[in-house]
């Protein structure tokens, strides 16, 4: 372990001279010696929040799914301001079946004669609430025990690591599929039953990226900062764990309200979702699908607005995830 | 190495027990009489009541019938479905046909997943990689069974390149166009993942010192880029087998292909419920094993993992 | 020595450069615009020599060292000037032109062991490509041969190993057969030894000098320290701010510093400063201890007693182990020592030593196996919560890592505030008072409160992280390497700082470091520590003039600059 020292100092080594006394010094006025370690206050304070909105402010992929966004919730808390044709099948007439687009009806009739336009408007309204509410239920359930079992660890956290493995053994699909079967969920369905069902198989996810950011956060200085400052426990938790954990959970909680409205549309379509009687987009699309071949423009309008109201929220928690990546945030 | 496939192997139990436990225990112990339940719509045939009642053992305690039901399927003797086969004949019957559209739907999404993953990678933030970036978010984003209906419409009935169903043989060339559909979402996951993964191996210092090493741009590519990147993307792909299976049904549906996803779907529709449970305890199963294959993969390719235990 | 020593001893006139570095402009394309890293940078390496770059980060030294070997990232480039290696250009040489150089003319040893090894690859394997893309024999016996030069023992064996397997020494070692493997005429050595410990860096510097001395190699060594520039190279280049300030023979640089930053430097750089401490007082010469607050301080204790005692601390961590098993490691081993109110005393070891487990069990966020800590007569196991609560008030930490330390999220003012209200001091306005005069303490500028810690730089968090641990009017405080990561010149600042307001306030502070130059700097007691045990303690004069330890002796020989004579006073400028 003693160090060598007969090979540590080159000058007291004979057999190198320096051989070169060339001492170059720049001009000063060239390289000024500036104060160590001033404060920049040129620009106006910006916390981490300010700085992720103004990187979003300038990125298209943002700015584009913010605005679809709006405008889909919009038309789903005033439909009536969008459409003033009554879409449902008692308003229907049967001699419009199938019928191309006319006047006041720009997107043509269903097989039902019912305008395709009136439905794909009253139809979002169930997609959205059903993605909308499931993300929240999924948040809450989710995000508590991953708070939870990620911040105490222990016993908690071993249980809710096995739980969880085991709901992920059966997908969201096939455990809606199974549960939709019952005797207690086969009649009176309504957009509730389907979110109480999504967040059931839902909330495994968001309660693993939860337990995730908050695992990376818990033991950072600052968290230990303030519990020798005498904050407690949960203070802790709830003051700096938590708001440094949101960056991931929101990013997967907004992809997330997309894949819940795939979901509902994927169940509906499959006959076993909302029942006929609620407006929805996947309702529509598997009515659609018969008549496919002879008039494929009833399926594709509202598998054309699912999309696009898909793909808006899939694209901002991309966007989000971009702005508030915590690797760019250590600098 | 064999004690960590131990460890995986035993910590797989409580899951396949506690996954089936819970299907088990929705279907037949929720409130209501299951077994009339079962019939649905239909008037109760007191008959077959009567045998199914006997084959699930429901004047046993609940965790007695659960035992029964686990006997029952390590045995393979799953009772009959409602027109009188054998369970396990049907199960016979249409998991090769999911299989093979499972696997077909891995090969395609894994190997351009993987080679645009590493195209968009490599060129980061030049127009390819933007391109298939937008595009990819475009695949995620509309729901399958839009792009099936789609792709069903136009290559199927318009263009007429492959036929938009499936025949009851179900052969290979049959499948393409329903393997596509079926592993569209997953390539569009693997083109991203291979693709955050090449840039974050590409500014790894082992990189830059094997560039330092003397060694050409291709041989960087290949040893240290490549096999590096390929460790999360093989992974999500062995589990990604298991999701396949069980994720058949939407694609099943719209190109009617005689699998499983098909035979699960008029089960529920018609509520057969002791073959959803079948069903659905099969593919846990294939779910647990998937992901058991993606453990040793990783032990494989990941020498930390294999001596870490 | 071969022949090729001679040759060079012949005449340095005729010799031409192996490298020379010409009015060197390096540029960056950043989303902010064109970032000029580098300026009229010049330096020139003669064959077989050693030239050492020095400068804090940010100073484009490695920069500068990466071009010449042609790998800025993506998005630099060398806007104007010259690289001549070996007389030829290579500043905009094509990429296979600097694939032929790479390896058997310039190689590289890099800076991190732990992240410059492929992990899924074999030991052997690296080696082996490095000697295959340059065209040479690469079989096993190849292989070993390379690494038992870089002095791997058992290299056969070694070589089947996989990175994970190696220690940092190790792996250090292992990086250096494959930058040497080729035998290059140049090796550009980026900070080779900053990640590992202090003793383990002397032995794989003293390594890396034989090999080659042998080989006849020119290295350029990348240092922040300019202490193990002078005493490693021939010639030295301090770099600031992206330019060349000065250069020249390390000895007459270090005795007769020119440029205003260079002096700074050198009156700065604690592996100098503690020499110099150390050079005054075997002399004779009184000094005033450079910043330890002297014995006649401005405050006068007002209780001069052990406010701090250690009674036979122990910690034993259980580590699980495979199928439910689990082993004993014992992180702190029966330590007992005494912290004297207002003093500073030094908890001195090397990673693994147990040193910052200590510190947080005195702050009462890990609980000891055994043992106690008694905190002003109390012992601080027995504490209730009510009674903890205070007791927090009178202890407070600074950490290490001034970007985890400081809660994102929070700006200046929470941050300092935070422990004003947590404890319900004052009201609103008194609060903001209060934090007014904190950050006057600490010598931040009070508009510094509306920002958030990510617009400060490193030293300007950890001054926030003091002022948020002086909140309470503390006694004690525990700064668990709290300047350990700063550069060269603003831990000076804050080390300064640290005194001024222990001298000031009459704080006691327990240092926790890896770091014997700075303890020289600052302390008055030391406890060296190692694997757990406490080996040597005792008042920083007798240590360091007379360690009764082997592995004390080791400590004090890896503070670079051994064999430098400097003159014992130095103005800082």
């Amino acid at each position: 372990m003693t160090p060598d020292n007969t090979t540590t100092a080159r000058h007291s080594d004979s057999r190198r001279p320096a051989r070169r006394t060339e001492h170059f010094v720049a001009d000063v006025s060239e390289t000024p010696l500036q104060v160590t370690d001033r404060v920049k206050d040129e620009a106006a304070p910006l916390s981490l929040w300010g700085e992720a909105w103004k990187n979003l402010r300038k990125q298209p992929l943002f700015l584009i799914s913010a605005f679809l966004i709006l405008v889909v919730v919009a038309v789903s808390v005033f439909p009536g301001f969008f459409s003033q044709i009554d879409p449902t099948s008692e308003a229907c007439q049967l001699a419009n079946s199938d019928a191309g687009p006319a006047a006041g009806h720009p997107l043509g009739f269903t097989q039902q004669g019912c305008d395709v336009y009136a439905r794909v408007i009253f139809g979002t309204r169930s997609s959205v609430t059903v993605g909308l509410f499931t993300t929240i239920g999924v948040l809450l359930i989710g995000g508590i025990l991953g708070a939870v079992a990620g911040y105490y660890g222990g016993w908690i956290d071993s249980v809710l690591a096995r739980i969880n493995d085991i709901f992920f053994a059966l997908p969201l699909i096939l455990g809606a599929i199974v549960m939709m079967q019952l005797p207690m969920f086969r009649t009176n369905k309504t957009v509730w039953t389907l979110v109480l069902i999504l967040v059931i198989f839902g909330w495994p996810q968001i309660a693993r990226i939860t337990r995730g950011a908050v695992i990376e956060v818990r033991n950072a200085d600052f968290v230990t900062a303030a519990r020798s400052l005498g904050v407690s426990k949960f203070g802790a938790l709830m003051r700096h764990v938590m708001p440094n954990s949101l960056a991931p959970i929101i990013v997967v909680a907004t992809i997330s309200l997309g894949t819940f409205i795939v979901a509902e549309s994927t169940l509906s379509f499959l006959g076993i979702g909302l029942p006929p009687s609620v407006m929805s987009w996947g309702n529509d699309i598997q009515a659609a699908q018969a008549s496919l071949r002879s008039n494929p423009m009833p399926l594709l309008y509202p598998a054309i607005a699912l999309s696009i109201t898909v793909l808006s929220f899939i694209m901002l928690g991309d966007a989000l995830r971009d702005a508030l990546d915590p690797k760019a945030r250590k600098r | 190495m064999s004690t960590y496939i131990l460890k995986r192997f035993l910590q797989l139990i409580p899951v396949f027990l506690g996954a089936t436990l819970l299907v088990y225990f929705l279907v037949f112990s929720l409130p209501g009489d299951p077994i009339v339940a079962l019939f649905g719509d239909k008037p109760v045939n007191e008959a077959v009541a009567a045998k199914l009642r006997m084959q699930y053992h429901l004047d046993q305690p609940f965790w007695m019938q659960y035992l029964l039901y686990l006997k029952s399927i390590f045995t393979f003797d799953l009772g009959q479905d409602f027109s009188g086969r054998p369970i396990a004949a049907v199960l016979g019957e249409v998991f090769p046909v999911t299989a093979r559209l499972a696997i077909m739907a891995l090969i395609f999404e894994a190997f351009f997943g993987i080679v645009f993953g590493l195209i968009a990678g490599l060129r980061k933030g030049k127009l390819f990689d933007a391109t298939v970036l937008v595009a990819s978010l475009v695949v995620i984003g509309i729901p399958i069974f839009v792009l099936g209906f789609l792709l069903q419409f136009t290559i199927g009935v318009q263009l007429g390149w492959a036929k938009p169903t499936v025949s009851s043989a179900a052969t290979i060339p049959d499948l393409i166009l329903p393997a596509i559909v079926l592993g569209l979402g997953s390539f569009a996951y693997v083109l991203r993942l291979t693709r955050t993964s090449v840039i974050e191996n590409m500014n790894a210092d082992y990189v830059r010192t094997a560039t330092a090493k003397g060694l050409s741009r291709f041989q960087v590519v290949r040893v240290h880029i490549l096999r590096n990147s390929l460790i999360p993307v093989i992974t999500f792909l062995g589990a990604d087998l298991g999701a396949l299976m069980g994720g058949a049904i939407v694609t099943e549906g719209i190109f009617n292909v005689p699998g499983v996803g098909n035979r699960l779907y008029r089960a529920v529709l018609s509520g057969e419920g002791p073959t959803v449970v079948s069903i659905v305890t099969v593919l846990v199963l294939i779910y647990c094993l998937s992901n058991l294959l993606v453990d040793l993969l990783y032990g494989w390719l990941d020498p930390r993992i294999r001596y870490d235990s | 020595m071969s022949a090729s020593v001679d040759f060079q001893e012949a005449g340095y006139a005729t010799e031409r450069p192996l490298l020379e570095i010409k009015d060197l402009a390096i540029g960056f394309t950043t989303s902010n615009g064109e970032v000029n890293a580098v300026r009229n940078a010049r330096l020139t390496v003669m064959p077989g020599e050693t030239v050492a770059i020095v400068g804090e980060s940010g100073s484009g030294k490695s920069t500068t060292a990466l071009a010449a070997i042609g790998l800025l990232p993506g998005n630099g480039r060398v806007t104007t000037g010259q690289i001549l290696f070996d007389g030829e250009d290579i500043s905009n040489a094509s990429e296979k032109r600097m694939i032929e150089l790479r390896g058997n003319s310039i190689g590289m040893v890099p800076q991190d062991p732990m992240s410059n090894l492929n992990p899924v690859w074999k030991i052997g394997d690296q080696v082996r490509e490095t000697l295959k893309a340059n065209g040479l024999p690469s079989g096993p016996d190849d292989v070993a041969k390379v690494l038992s030069q870089a002095g791997l023992p058992d290299a056969g064996s070694r070589a089947k190993q996989y990175p994970h397997e190696f220690s940092g020494g190790m792996r250090q070692r292992a990086l250096i057969a494959i930058g040497l493997a080729c035998q290059p005429r140049l090796l550009i050595a980026d900070e080779p030894t900053s990640a590992l410990d202090v003793t383990v860096q002397r032995q794989i510097l003293d390594h890396l000098d034989k090999m080659t001395t042998e080989l006849g190699t020119a290295v350029l060594l990348i240092t922040h320290d300019l202490g193990l520039a002078a005493e490693r190279a021939d010639q030295v280049v301090v770099m600031y701010r992206g330019q060349v300030v000065e250069s020249g023979p390390s000895l007459e640089l270090l005795q007769n510093p020119q440029h205003p930053y260079t002096q700074r430097l050198v009156a700065s750089a604690p592996s100098l400063a503690s020499r110099r401490i150390q050079a005054a007082k075997e002399l004779g010469v009184e000094t005033d201890d450079m910043l330890a607050p002297s014995e006649t301080g401005v405050v006068e204790p007002a209780k001069s007693d052990d406010v701090l005692q250690i009674q036979n601390l122990r910690k034993v961590f259980k580590l699980r182990s495979g199928l439910g098993k689990s082993t004993d490691f014992t992180a702190v081993d029966d330590i007992s020592f005494h912290v004297k109110r207002g003093t500073t005393t030094a908890i001195v070891g090397e990673s693994g030593s147990g040193k910052s487990t200590v510190a947080q069990m005195v702050l009462n966020l890990l609980t000891p196996t055994s043992g106690k800590i008694i905190f002003d007569g109390v012992d601080t196991s027995t504490l209730n919560s009510k009674e903890l609560f205070a007791f927090r008030r009178r202890v407070q930490p600074i950490f290490q890592d001034p970007y985890g330390s400081l809660d994102p999220m929070y700006n200046i003012f929470r941050t300092i505030e935070e422990p004003l209200r947590t404890h319900r001091i004052g009201d609103k306005a008194s609060r903001e008072k209060k934090v007014r005069e904190l950050l006057d303490q600490v010598a931040l500028p009070q508009s510094t409160m509306q920002r958030y810690p990510n617009e400060l730089s490193g030293g300007q968090r950890q001054r926030v992280a003091i002022a948020r641990a002086l909140a309470l009017d503390p006694e004690v405080i525990i700064c668990d390497e709290a300047v350990s990561a700063l550069d060269v010149l603003v831990q000076a600042q804050v080390l300064n700082l640290l005194a001024e307001l222990q001298s000031r306030l009459g704080l006691t502070y327990l240092f926790i470091t890896h770091d014997l130059a700075v303890v020289r700097q600052i302390a008055d007691r030391v406890c060296v520590m190692e694997k757990g045990k406490l080996v040597e303690t005792g008042s920083t004069d007798d240590v360091f003039e007379s360690p009764q330890q082997d592995y004390t002796r080791a400590l004090l020989n890896a503070i670079p600059g051994a064999g430098l004579m400097l003159p014992p006073e130095m103005d800082v400028a």
